[in-house]
């Protein structure tokens, strides 16, 4: 190798990185009656989602002979916001995606996606109106729909029963009964775990000390958010402080949770709860252990429910957004609904009661479906968004990093999150 | 008279060997072309405009992205993040590469088997060779288990503020040394021997011989595995990535992750691609004054 083509490699290798992608054609969006296939980014790798997801596409197919084709292309869930919009600038944009809760104002408002409301309106059948209100809000700017609420999963608590009885703990059960489903309890009890058995604590899924939006979970028992309606950040409010500081306690002194740098699956057996979406119960099909599911604990400032959101929604620069659209409204109309409701909680009032979610739901209890899923939609607060997201995650994440060590001074480091938040928030 | 008739015929042999080789030459060149100077120039091209990828916007600014550059409050961080890993990265491999190298120029039992070894992490892909190591330098990680071991107590690698980038330039280092390693290897072995036998006669001691004869020898070598390793230093991306996602806070945001994340994960586009435009120019400036340097110090160039 000769060393002067180093310098024109290393461009190369870069320049790559932003124009290889942004090289690709249009398309093939010239025949305006010619056959058509349509491609959908999802971040389910799931076997048994993917094939009801092709039967509903099968359906609609077998009706529309000019659609010829219809992919659901699953992109990993880690990264999946960036593979989206690196597919959408190489030209090569899926014509309808899954979009995180997270993303929604920014691709909501950036008029990257086509508006819902007529076409699912003039669907006949779909019962527009029976969307609820607290499931598009997030979609919707201006009286428009955007996106169409496609999972609405609420956060909830997974418990080990094996776990518990083995270090002795009282079921959860046991403690909601008692009236003691709460943080403290919860924390003391996962304290107990860890030092009884070996095994983790309690594992905010997904957190990892990096995921610092799943804190939300914990925070809003506390009433804490992490901004406002008027983008006035919130970590250095007292709600917060506290929650936070409870957090780092049980972290940092009562071993509760697994420190940064330490992972435990939780349906690997490995730790005594979990928060997560109820959407993971499919997770426990083969669980070799005992195990329960409850509403998330009450904080100090009473009881809650978060939730997490996935939309559908159809983008602009797809090469047929009218067919799109028109797939989307069948892809979600009443009775395919229905059938999703058991992977994915539906959005449809008529649909989310808990009689309907156990029929096809078997590994939940009705009981369990209406404490958790019924009523944290209806309730639920969204798990945090913002314009700019990913800038906004990437500072704090940052600026947190100092909060997760053993001698952190919580209220200073969070401090220092509003101070280097807030100017994104302003723009 | 056979003039008119050759000054007719056009495949004159000439013409033939100008063709032969501008066709041996077409696929080289028609990659360079495609896949180097027209993304090069596109890159500077979009570094003149604001791009947003989600609105389908593509607007012409002029120079507000190199302006936005000067005033980045994050950028001397970053830049300070990339020195620091390229300073201890190429230090660190070139000597452990060349220490290596002289350890296994020996002739002794087992050389070649730890030449394979010292050599293998080079062909194993570097995301399973970044993921292994983030597994083993965790917390309760076999790097800590090993230290435990031996009763002592691993900080937390992939989170201390310190231990984050010396972890992140070691994994690169041992997943590369190899490379510059059988380099190394290949220059001493082109060493004359007599001269190290004239030396010895001569009294030189085993410094002596190393400074004087291997250093001199080899300095082509190390020339070239320098600059290599100099560019690959500043492209690393994957390790980073996946060990410490720039945390924590931003100290392994180097200049290629803040790229990323500029252009991919905050869908500023055009001040992702005026940022390759400055690596470009830092590439391209310690480039040359390596090459410049060469005549001081590179033995067959003086």
């Amino acid at each position: 190798m000769r060393p002067s083509m180093s310098t024109p490699l290393a461009a190369a290798t870069l320049a790559g990185l932003l124009t290889l992608t942004a090289c690709g054609g249009s398309g093939s969006g010239g025949d305006p009656d010619g056959p058509v296939s349509l491609r959908v980014a999802v971040w389910t790798a799931n076997d048994a989602h993917l094939a009801l997801f092709d039967e509903i596409a099968d359906a609609y197919i077998a009706e529309h002979p000019r659609v010829e084709k219809i992919t659901f292309d699953p992109l990993p869930f880690d990264g999946y916001t960036t593979a989206l919009t690196t597919q959408i600038a190489g030209g090569n944009a899926p014509d309808l995606a899954w979009i995180f809760e997270s993303s929604a104002p920014d691709f909501v408002s950036s008029g990257a996606l086509v508006p819902l409301d007529e076409v699912l309106t003039e669907t006949e059948g779909y019962a527009f109106d029976d969307l609820l209100p607290a499931t598009t809000e997030l979609w919707s700017e201006d009286g428009r729909l955007f996106a169409y609420p496609f999972s609405t999963s609420p956060f909830a608590v997974f418990a080990n029963l094996d776990l518990l009885a083995e270090a002795g703990v009282p079921t959860p059960a046991e403690m909601r009964g008692a009236g003691e489903w709460t943080w403290e309890e919860v924390i003391s009890a996962a304290s107990t775990v860890a030092g009884e058995t070996g095994a983790s604590g309690m594992v905010i899924r997904d957190f990892d000390y990096t995921g610092w939006d799943y804190l939300a979970t914990l925070w809003t028992g506390w009433d804490a958010r992490a901004w406002d309606e008027s983008s006035v950040c919130g970590f250095d409010r007292p709600e917060m402080v506290e929650a936070m500081g409870f957090l780092h306690e049980a972290v940092f002194e009562h071993g509760a949770l697994p420190g940064p740098g330490t992972s435990a699956d939780f349906f690997a057996g490995e730790a005594a709860y979990t928060v997560t979406q109820i959407s993971r119960a499919s997770l426990l099909e083969e669980a070799g252990f005992a195990w329960d599911l409850l509403p998330l604990p009450a904080g100090p400032a009473g009881e809650y429910a978060v939730i997490g959101q996935a939309g559908l929604g159809v983008l602009r620069v797809g090469d047929h957004p009218d067919i799109a659209a028109d797939f989307l409204a069948h892809f979600t109309a009443p009775e395919n609904s229905a059938e999703l409701a058991q992977y994915f909680p539906p959005p449809r009032a008529s649909q989310l009661t808990a009689e309907t979610l156990a029929s096809s739901n078997p590994l939940l209890t009705e009981e369990q479906l209406r404490e958790t899923v019924v009523a944290g939609t209806v309730s639920g607060v969204v798990k945090p968004s913002h314009l700019g997201q990913e800038q906004i995650a990437q500072t704090v994440r940052a600026q947190l990093d100092a909060l997760w060590r053993p001698d952190a001074d919580v209220p200073a480091v969070l401090g220092d999150v509003c101070g280097a938040v807030q100017p994104l928030l302003d723009r | 008279m056979s003039s008119p008739r050759g000054g007719h015929r056009f495949w004159t042999g000439r013409r033939r060997e100008v063709l032969a080789g501008y066709l041996f030459v077409a696929p080289q060149l028609i990659g360079s072309l495609v896949f180097v100077l027209l993304p090069l120039g596109l890159v500077f091209w979009y570094s003149l405009h604001e791009w947003n990828v989600l609105a389908g916007t593509f607007e012409f600014t002029g120079l507000d992205n190199y302006d936005a550059l000067l005033n980045d409050p994050a950028l001397p961080g970053v830049l300070a993040a990339t020195g620091v890993f390229s300073v201890g990265l190429v230090v660190f491999n070139l000597s452990l590469a060349l220490w290596l190298a002289l350890m296994l120029n020996r002739r002794l039992a087992g050389t070649t088997f730890f030449r394979t070894v010292f050599f293998s992490p080079v062909v194993v892909s570097l995301v399973a060779w970044t993921i292994v190591w983030r597994f083993l330098l965790q917390e309760n990680g076999g790097v800590n288990g090993l230290l435990d071991l031996v009763g002592m107590t691993g900080p937390n690698w992939l989170r201390g503020e310190g231990t984050a980038m010396l972890s992140v330039i070691v994994v690169q280092v041992f997943k590369n040394v190899g490379l510059n390693m059988v380099l190394f290897l290949a220059a001493l072995q082109g060493v004359p021997r007599e001269l190290y036998e004239a030396a010895t006669v001569d009294g030189a001691g085993r410094w002596r011989r190393f400074r004087s004869i291997t250093v001199p020898m080899i300095s082509p070598t190390i020339l070239l595995t320098s600059i290599i390793t100099v560019v690959g230093s500043l492209q690393v991306f994957a390790q980073i990535d996946v060990l410490t996602s720039g945390g924590p806070g931003t100290s392994t945001t180097v200049l290629v992750y803040y790229l990323y994340q500029q252009a991919f994960q905050f869908h500023h586009f055009g001040y992702g691609a005026t940022l390759s435009v400055l690596l470009f120019a830092i590439v391209f400036v310690l480039t040359f004054v390596q090459w410049q340097l060469r005549k001081k110090w590179v033995f067959h160039e003086q």
